[in-house]
């Protein structure tokens, strides 16, 4: 079954479908530079330690974000 | 003049492009974003001479950042006869999304698909013709690191540069937003021209990573890894260093002193004991600052920098700071004003702020060159090393205190994404041109204002005409007497107290001020110092010159990049007073313990 989630709940090694965005235009653009879109599949490569931010996997390029802008993106898993 | 501009998201080559195109040294390194300020350069092409213009990279055309402003400026000011596009081959699926706003702006444009090898490599290929006809621009393959592709392109260049028509300066529209349409666009394009193996992603970067960036053993190993690389630093540059100050000594005693000798003794003087001997001990150290940026290049074109910014975020952000400005203050470990320009990433004034409050505490490769004379002078060779590393430390330490009593001042909640690139290894070509880059910086500040720093000095030690050099009674002796109530319960005598004045201009000049003080060069100016200090007070010394006021040029980048008078003193007044505190703290502390 599909359920949409926060980012932010993703496990290690899971992957997922980006259905929004809850950030303010300008980190969209930077997100989108960064090839984070809407409809685009990622994967979760680890966790940092100390609640750090989490590696993402997206097409061909890896990118690390903070688990409290993780929480800004919705994902269809 | 026609006009070429580079343009092209962070980290996709283009300064390495600019470098080779025009025998330019811009600093290249494996971190997004290391391009802030133009750099220019003029080329031959098709017969003509050409101005080429490196931008900063940026995500998107938009720009909200600094760095980004300085696109949109450059754009909306200049006209721009070819824009040439960088693309990263590899991550054309998200990288051409600029490729199609410039598009719109009508803007004429060649498209390079850089790091072809990288891209080969992983099993991406990509059908240029298909892309140029579906874009309307010329498309080629080439690697600006390795120099494949070169002849190709130039060909597309000219031929695109006579028959395009320049766009003329204005503003941007605004209305070339990343909208559906554009979105599909480059999803077809990409799909129907580039084929992507199953698996992307290197393999090799995902074993380093792995190890590198493990939840337990990445910090230590990150902090074992730039210990090994101070001690190489030491082991390396130290004989070097030796080794050229023997040769300065050679040459005073052989040449220069036979040969001046028929001078009056105050212009003798002047010339061996100001001029010569403060040059003389300041170039003898450029050896060891080469070395550092030896490996300085190479960390930075590792890719390891972003996974330092992954490791260390959490623990920064707890200080009101983030990933990016613990590398900054790393790169900082160079030279402070690059890295206080790197800030421009940054959207958040308070972020941006509080990280250039706390880059000028970074060790940089000047004030290297103080500790490694003052530790190989006053401690052992054993003990040494580990002294200079205790000075590392010290830079978080008072980083980690100065953000901690700032951060409520400077709030910020800026969003951060970092790019972490696949590792990669320098070429020899890109390391010699960085180490020649430092030597050719070093020759200009020493004909600047090193120079002038040690006759100023030599001047305060030998007026009024006739005085014992350094006495009490000369220039020097009473400026340093005037300032002792305050810096000798850090048990900064007179002597060091003239060298830290000067070394308010630059660091550089505190070792030449104090071979001109002491009237003595290389290893005997060692032995003298170590005759009138002991290892309390050197140490005490160093700590005043880690943390006290920055070099004149990295105050100036501060004032022009923060824009602001009040936090210009607030960085040059903290500082200062965090410098006193500590130093006489260290150094009561230890003659308390009975040192």
């Amino acid at each position: 079954m599909k359920i949409i989630q926060r980012l932010s709940e993703m496990q290690v090694g899971q992957t997922a479908t980006i259905q929004a965005f809850h950030v303010d235009t300008a980190f969209k653009y930077r997100l989108n530079g960064l090839g984070l879109r809407v409809g685009k599949t990622l994967e979760v490569i680890r966790h940092a330690p100390f609640d750090g931010p989490y590696q993402l996997r997206i097409g061909s390029t890896e990118l690390m974000l903070r688990k409290r802008d993780a929480h800004m993106i919705e994902v269809l898993m | 003049m026609k006009r070429i501009a580079l343009i092209g998201m962070p980290n996709a080559g283009k300064s390495t492009l600019f470098n080779r195109m025009s025998g330019g040294s811009a600093k290249v390194a494996n971190w997004p974003g290391v391009t802030v300020d133009l750099l220019s350069s003029k080329l031959l092409l098709d017969g003509g001479m050409v101005e080429i213009v490196d931008l900063p990279g940026i995500y998107d055309l938009h720009g909200f950042s600094d760095d980004e402003q300085v696109v949109r400026h450059f754009l909306a000011n200049n006209t721009v006869d070819l824009v040439l596009i960088v693309v990263n081959a590899s991550q054309i699926d998200r990288q051409l999304s600029l490729t199609l706003q410039l598009k719109s702006l009508n803007m004429p444009a060649v498209i390079l698909l850089n790091m072809a090898d990288e891209a080969k490599k992983s099993g991406i290929s990509i059908d240029t013709e298909k892309i140029s006809v579906e874009l309307g621009y010329s498309t080629l393959l080439l690697s600006a690191k390795y120099g494949q592709g070169y002849s190709e392109a130039y060909n597309a260049i000219e031929a695109t540069l006579r028959t395009s028509k320049a766009r003329p300066a204005r503003a941007l529209e605004q209305d070339f937003a990343v909208d559906k349409a554009m979105e599909t666009e480059l999803d077809n394009l990409v799909k129907h021209s580039v084929d992507f193996p199953a698996q992307i992603g290197s393999t090799m970067t995902e074993k380093i990573d792995s190890v590198a960036l493990h939840p337990v053993f990445g910090l230590p190993l990150f902090f074992g890894f730039m210990f090994v690389i101070f001690q190489a630093v030491y082991t390396i540059g130290g004989p070097l260093q030796e080794g050229m100050a023997w040769l300065f000594e050679t040459f005073r005693d052989l040449a220069l002193v036979p040969l001046l000798s028929g001078l009056p003794a105050l212009l003798n003087g002047f010339l061996i004991g100001g001029v010569f001997d403060g040059l003389a001990t300041v170039a003898s150290f450029v050896p060891i600052v080469i070395v550092f940026f030896l490996f300085m290049a190479f960390v930075e074109d590792s890719g390891y920098l972003s996974r330092a910014a992954f490791l260390m975020d959490s623990l920064m952000s707890r200080m009101g700071l983030d990933g990016r400005s613990f590398v900054m203050l790393l790169m900082g470990f160079g030279c402070n004003v690059p890295a206080l320009m790197g800030t421009r990433t940054m959207r958040s004034r308070g972020l941006r702020l509080l990280t250039m409050l706390v880059i000028p505490f970074s060790l940089c490769s000047a004030r290297l060159q103080v500790f490694v004379f003052m530790t190989t002078a006053l401690f052992s060779p054993q003990h040494a090393p580990i002294v200079l590393f205790s000075l590392y430390i010290m830079t978080f330490v008072v980083v980690i205190l100065t953000a901690l009593l700032f951060k409520g001042h400077f709030n910020s909640q800026e969003p951060f994404a970092l790019e972490l690139p696949p590792y990669r290894l320098p070429t020899y070509r890109q390391m010699l041109f960085r180490g020649w880059h430092e030597v050719a910086v070093f020759i200009k500040r020493a004909t600047k204002f090193i120079t002038v720093g040690v006759v100023m000095v030599w001047v305060l030690t030998n007026m009024p005409y006739g005085v014992e050099p350094a006495s009490a009674s000369s220039w020097s002796g009473i400026i340093g007497e005037f300032m002792s109530p305050v810096l000798s319960p850090a048990g900064i005598n007179p002597e060091l107290t003239i060298a830290l004045i000067f070394g308010f201009v630059a660091k550089e000049i505190v070792i030449g001020a104090l071979a001109v003080i002491y009237g003595l060069e290389g290893s005997a100016l060692m032995t003298g110092i170590a005759e009138q200090i002991d290892w309390v007070q050197a140490y005490s010394f160093m700590l005043f010159t880690l943390i006290y006021t920055p070099c004149l040029s990295t105050i100036a980048t501060i004032r022009t990049e923060a824009k602001s008078g009040w936090f210009t003193t607030v960085s040059l007044v903290w500082p200062l007073t965090l410098a006193w505190v500590v130093s006489a703290g260290f150094y009561q502390a230890a003659r308390f313990l009975g040192y």
